[in-house]
């Protein structure tokens, strides 16, 4: 095929990322289990890249668990979208920087109906303004933050201190990516590469020196399933979508699973130990589990960042066999201290510690 | 059409996301919920297109729509553009109004959901807040879970966390004047309206399955026996 053609086929799995200017929209969830990533963000896009980044302490939740968990209606979950676009219209951005998958997969839905639906757009207009007396823009940009990672993954790898390499063998290491459902199987073309052929964080690991892994369930749902998950006598469905991923991932033997989603991440880290205490069941190799990471976790360690001071001791699974094979010299000392250093209590029964 | 079609078509989720099935069963094979439950969302999109009411009053107070997990996988996959998971959820949303949740047991379960994840809203400005997520019902956290809670403060504090503070950073506490909007938004589009609904018919409900019943919180019977039931059997 001709160079033109090629770029024509593929221009509708690219994915125009704003460069600067971003007005940026939290998870609950990533705040809740991974407040250290959200923070690297930030500190990363403004310290070393120089970027203007501008959080609005008044920016609530999206609601997106509520509507997803049927509990939300539809015109409720699009004024509360509406209240964060008029936020951030209010403070002079045009560009959204989206910290969670749920919330994207959200505002995307929301503004495709817009477009589709232009009664719902003048509908929730009116709503908006009734209930909180605010108007507002549609964003010019709508970026998830891994977007944004991605957009700037070569300046990651040119800042960087160590490559995905394992250090004794001088192999790549093998990368398991996880992009979460929501990020681009609702509306391709809202994604970096689409449905078909998601490279946001496919991306990040090559340009950093991992290899990626192919696998049959790579596209498979982590399990949270929403109600599946916030109910008890649901949690099996879970659990077994994710066991489901794991079984299949086994055998290319993954070194890091690398995510998108704040659930995907607690669920593949939680129920691996789920897993183990159940049937003793590992995924890794030599006994040990994978660790799980977030793209900024991982853009941190590649960078030299302290891992203690990213909060990858916070998770079940914990991270030491991966730092090893990195070549990471951390301080196990420094592990459970305070920000001012002082020792804290050491937790028991940690998988991989 | 019936009259259960015609409610559903109210829902614009309803109208995008039916055009009409062929039954291939692409939806069936690509879903996540399809492969642990009794669960096939090919039936439901034919049944539903059929229009029939008799046959689609049975499903909404069947335990099948509240299956899905919502994952969409279905929206990539359909040939003809549908979207089964929409279909669903148009479903569930119809299902709630008209009190038939509570014939089944997963339906009931929308109770514990609006308790736990809808009262937050409120109380705190987020869904899920790490201060809500009890390490005793959620087991499967590990004892990671219950040491952050413990420690919180350090925990969030070394992290950049703001957890009880006002101001910007992750968990920050939600300004009262933001929770006002919140709640404002919740009156005027119909979500306060969705929230009494389904306690309403809860609370008939418990009453029916002689089971004591709080006006708050979740700490009484209906509630614990909705949040764990699983009597019947759900898997193929």
């Amino acid at each position: 095929m001709k160079a033109e053609g090629k770029k024509r086929v593929w221009s509708e799995y690219q994915k125009e990322i704003a460069d600067d200017h971003f007005f940026y929209v939290r998870s609950c969830i990533r705040q809740s289990f991974f407040p250290g990533s959200e923070q690297f963000f930030l500190h990363f896009m403004r310290n070393v890249l120089g970027k203007d980044v501008f959080e609005n302490p008044s920016h609530t939740t999206c609601t997106g668990i509520g509507y997803h968990g049927d509990i939300v209606p539809f015109s409720t979950i699009q004024t509360v979208v509406a209240r964060h676009f008029a936020l951030m219209k209010e403070s002079g951005y045009k560009n959204i920087a989206i910290s969670c998958v749920t919330s994207f997969g959200i505002y995307t839905e929301i503004i495709e109906t817009w477009k589709h639906f232009p009664e719902e757009l003048e509908k929730t207009r009116e709503y908006l303004y009734k209930a909180t007396g605010r108007e507002f823009d549609i964003p010019e940009n709508m970026a998830h933050t891994s977007d944004i990672i991605y957009k700037f993954r070569n300046e990651i790898a040119a800042n960087a201190s160590y490559r995905l390499v394992n250090k004794q063998t001088g192999e790549p290491l093998n990368g398991v990516e996880h992009i979460g459902c929501h990020y681009s199987k609702m509306f391709p073309k809202y994604g970096v590469g689409g449905a078909e052929f998601p490279n946001v964080l496919g991306g990040m690991i090559e340009t950093w020196g991992g290899k990626v892994v192919d696998y049959p369930e790579r596209r498979h749902c982590c399990g949270f399933g929403f109600r599946q998950y916030l109910v008890q006598a649901n949690r099996g469905y879970s659990l077994s979508n994710t066991a489901k991923k794991f079984n299949s991932m086994k055998p290319y033997k993954p070194d890091f699973v690398l995510t998108n989603c704040p659930g995907c991440n607690m669920f593949m880290d939680k129920w691996q130990y789920t897993i183990k205490e159940i049937e003793g069941t590992v995924y890794g190799q030599n006994g040990e589990s994978i660790p799980v990471l977030t793209y900024e976790e991982l853009a941190g360690l590649v960078m030299g960042y302290n891992p203690w001071d990213l909060g990858l001791q916070y998770h079940m699974v914990q991270p030491e066999p991966l730092l090893k094979k990195l070549g990471i010299n951390y301080d196990p000392d420094d592990k459970f201290r305070t920000k001012d250093g002082r020792q804290m209590p050491v937790p028991q029964n940690l998988i991989n510690a | 059409m019936g009259k259960y079609y015609e409610e559903l078509m109210q829902d614009i989720r309803f109208e995008e996301g039916l055009n009409a099935c062929m039954n291939c069963g692409v939806c069936t094979a690509i879903c996540p919920a399809a492969e642990f439950y009794d669960y096939d969302p090919r039936k439901i999109v034919d049944l539903v297109q059929s229009g029939d009411d008799i046959e689609i009053e049975t499903l909404l107070k069947s335990e099948t729509i509240w299956y899905c997990g919502e994952c969409m996988s279905c929206k990539t996959r359909c040939p003809r553009g549908n979207t089964p998971a929409l279909v669903v959820m148009s479903l569930r949303s119809l299902s709630q109004k008209l009190g038939f949740f509570t014939e089944s047991e997963k339906g009931r379960q929308q109770f514990a959901i609006k308790r736990t994840v809808g009262e937050n809203i409120f109380k705190y400005g987020y869904c899920v807040a790490s201060y809500a997520v009890s390490p005793e019902k959620h087991l499967e956290q590990g004892p990671i879970w219950k040491y952050i809670l413990d420690n919180s403060h350090d925990v969030f504090e070394r992290l950049g966390g703001k957890i009880d503070e006002y101001g910007g950073g992750p968990l920050r506490k939600i300004p009262d004047d933001a929770k006002e909007e919140l709640k404002r938004i919740f009156e005027v589009t119909g979500g306060n309206d969705m929230f009494n609904t389904i306690e309403e018919h809860s609370k008939r409900k418990a009453a029916e399955m002689g089971l004591q019943f709080k006006e708050e919180g979740i700490d009484n019977e209906y509630f614990n026996e909705v949040y764990t039931a699983n009597k019947k059997k759900h898997t193929s």
